[in-house]
């Protein structure tokens, strides 16, 4: 087989599902038990650490 | 000891630029290896002033990286103004093409400024915009330094030679003809190197994160940081005629080449004007409105979505060309799809102020940004209408394309890049606020209505253009030659060239509030920030 209808084949079959399986799989883990809770913290970054850089990782809260 | 071969390598850069402008075959690539030269000597000169002198040591973990971002925002003013006015000159030369003078003939006419002007705004606004609120929001939303100490800096200064060496190469005739990729080769090499610095300076900084998460503002620009660098690698595949002359021929030729080009063309849109500015929505947004996003679940979706959908929506731009009519469909549905996303993210973006609607009324800041999402929803609706093949029969070739693509720049980057600008500058001079708010608000209803006037003159020209072109007799002829279209659009021209005059007052202005702010406004209380007297 020549290598174009190779990958054709390819990205029509395998490649389309893998992509198609991620996508679906994104949408279902964003929503999954407790995700509210969960993101409440990363969307309160931009709060954070506006003048200076945290000194330890797990350095999260309040400071800013 | 590092000085010494950066003294070597810039001496040998001078000399090979010097060789390069004797052996010039072009006079474009004659200015640019001058240009080269120029800069190389320059900087020769600089890092021998400053050899063997002390060096003073200090600990910078524990402030950001601000310089290169204060540039970048002077860089962004300085371009969008330039950017601007050249288009509402070439606004104009349609309109009255006697503006297209005699004695600048191959300088200035209307063929070559209009790559000047889309590449100054898109490229040099754009991406100066891009790249310093890139570096600002990197650092703050991994409470981190930027990595990599003064390779920021050369992203910064490297990103601009490459404006001055397209934007001067555009005037002088180098072009390789591709919408929005015109650079010649060599500024294409250049280009890359500058661009795999940048990935290397935002990659480098998330690593050194202190958040555990990568918040995703961050997201949308790594997607548009490494899909431009695939983008660009790919669409300038080219071969130079000769090593000492602009002039390229492109590896692919016929359909491929046009695919390849509207694949680079549509996710230039996609990735450059849409995926990175919405990394400014998803952090200046909630900054200004004071409160988080609306919902974040929704910007996760809305991140995958997009990048899963936009690099299939190329081909809606060769309707009725040779290529096959299974891609052009293929384009035409994704890009109807992807209107679900585009407006997912501008609902995201609307509802973070819900609860502070007010703020509307008081803030002209929040109101810029409230508006560029609103013609970032305008827009991303009318996209998927013309893709339709049978709408795109109508309106592609017309100057409805042309309204299109300036309800995008102009209302959505354009305006939330404003925004951000006017965030910025008071932080980063250590200001309480803007000069003055009022100015503000006269930069904002210039730049409305001037939109407004741009977008619906086009919407006008574009569709009677379409309707004359298609019109035909009794007998099938075509009733209207070319000539009668250009004639029935001056009234629009006219209008338009108004509405781009507005557009650019508004922008002076906000220079003027910028600057007088950087300049003399009312300096903020000392924060934790402040540099210690040495």
């Amino acid at each position: 087989m020549e290598t174009y209808s190779l990958l054709r084949e390819f990205a029509d079959s395998w490649m389309l599902l893998t992509l198609f399986v991620f996508f679906v799989g994104v949408i279902l883990w964003v929503f999954r038990p407790g995700a509210s809770k969960i993101y409440e913290n990363p969307a309160g970054i931009p709060f954070r650490h506006e003048d200076s850089p945290a000194q330890s990782r797990r350095d999260n809260g309040g400071e800013g | 000891m590092s000085n010494y071969i950066k003294l070597i390598a810039l001496g040998l850069i001078t000399l090979c630029a010097l060789i390069a402008a004797n052996y010039a075959r072009d006079l474009a690539y004659l200015v640019n290896a001058l240009t080269i030269a120029l800069v190389a000597a320059g900087m020769f000169l600089w890092v021998l002033r400053n050899t063997d002198e002390p060096v003073v040591k200090r600990d910078l973990s524990g402030e950001y990286h601000d310089g290169v971002i204060r540039a970048g925002v002077i860089a962004t003013a300085l371009w969008g103004v330039v950017g601007f006015l050249v288009g509402t000159f070439i606004a104009f030369q349609l309109a009255f093409p006697s503006l297209n003078f005699e004695w600048a003939q191959g300088l200035a006419n209307f063929g070559r400024l209009r790559p000047l002007h889309t590449s100054a705004v898109i490229f040099a606004f754009g991406g100066n915009a891009l790249i310093a609120t890139s570096f600002y929001v990197v650092q703050r939303t991994c409470a981190a330094r930027l990595w990599g100490g003064n390779l920021a800096w050369f992203v910064f200064w490297g990103y601009q030679l490459v404006i001055v060496l397209a934007a001067s190469g555009y005037l002088l005739g180098a072009t390789q003809s591709k919408e929005y990729a015109e650079p010649e080769w060599y500024v294409d090499l250049w280009l890359t190197v500058v661009w795999l610095a940048y990935l290397a300076v935002f990659v480098g900084t998330l690593v050194r994160r202190k958040e555990p998460h990568i918040y995703v503002a961050n997201w949308f620009f790594l997607s548009f940081i490494i899909t431009v660098a695939m983008l660009h690698v790919v669409n300038n595949i080219s071969i130079p005629v000769s090593i000492f002359g602009s002039k390229s021929v492109q590896l692919f030729s016929g359909v491929q080449d046009a695919m390849t080009q509207w694949w680079y063309g549509h996710n230039a849109v996609g990735f450059f004007l849409t995926a990175g500015f919405l990394g400014m929505m998803y952090y200046f947004i909630p900054k200004q409105a004071g409160r988080p996003v609306f919902s974040y679940k929704l910007s996760i979706i809305h991140f995958w979505a997009l990048i899963f959908l936009y690099i299939w929506a190329g081909p809606h731009h060769l309707h009725y060309t040779a290529l096959p009519d299974w891609a052009s469909t293929l384009g035409m549905v994704f890009s109807i799809i992807l209107w679900m996303p585009s407006w997912g993210g501008m609902i995201n973006g609307l509802m973070t102020l819900s609860g502070a609607w007010d703020k509307l009324r008081t803030d002209p800041v929040i109101r810029m940004m409230v508006i560029s999402l609103g013609f970032y929803g305008m827009s991303t609706f009318e996209g998927p209408m013309m893709s339709i093949r049978a709408v795109n029969s109508l309106s592609h070739y017309t100057d409805w394309t042309i309204g299109h693509v300036h309800s995008g720049a102009l209302g959505w980057n354009g305006m939330i890049t404003f925004g951000a600008l006017y965030f910025l500058v008071p932080k980063l001079w250590n200001r309480e606020r803007l000069y003055s708010l009022s100015l503000v608000s006269w930069h904002f209803w210039l730049a409305t209505i001037g939109i407004i006037l741009y977008a619906a003159s086009m919407w006008v020209t574009g569709i009677m253009e379409g309707l004359m072109w298609r019109e035909v007799d009794a007998n099938g002829f075509l009733v209207n030659s070319f000539a009668d279209t250009v004639a029935a659009k001056l009234p629009m021209y006219v209008v338009r060239g108004l509405g781009g005059v507005m557009f650019l007052a508004g922008a002076i202005i906000m220079c003027f509030n910028l600057y007088m702010t950087a300049r003399q406004g009312p300096a903020t209380q000392a924060t934790g920030s402040a540099v210690p007297a040495e």
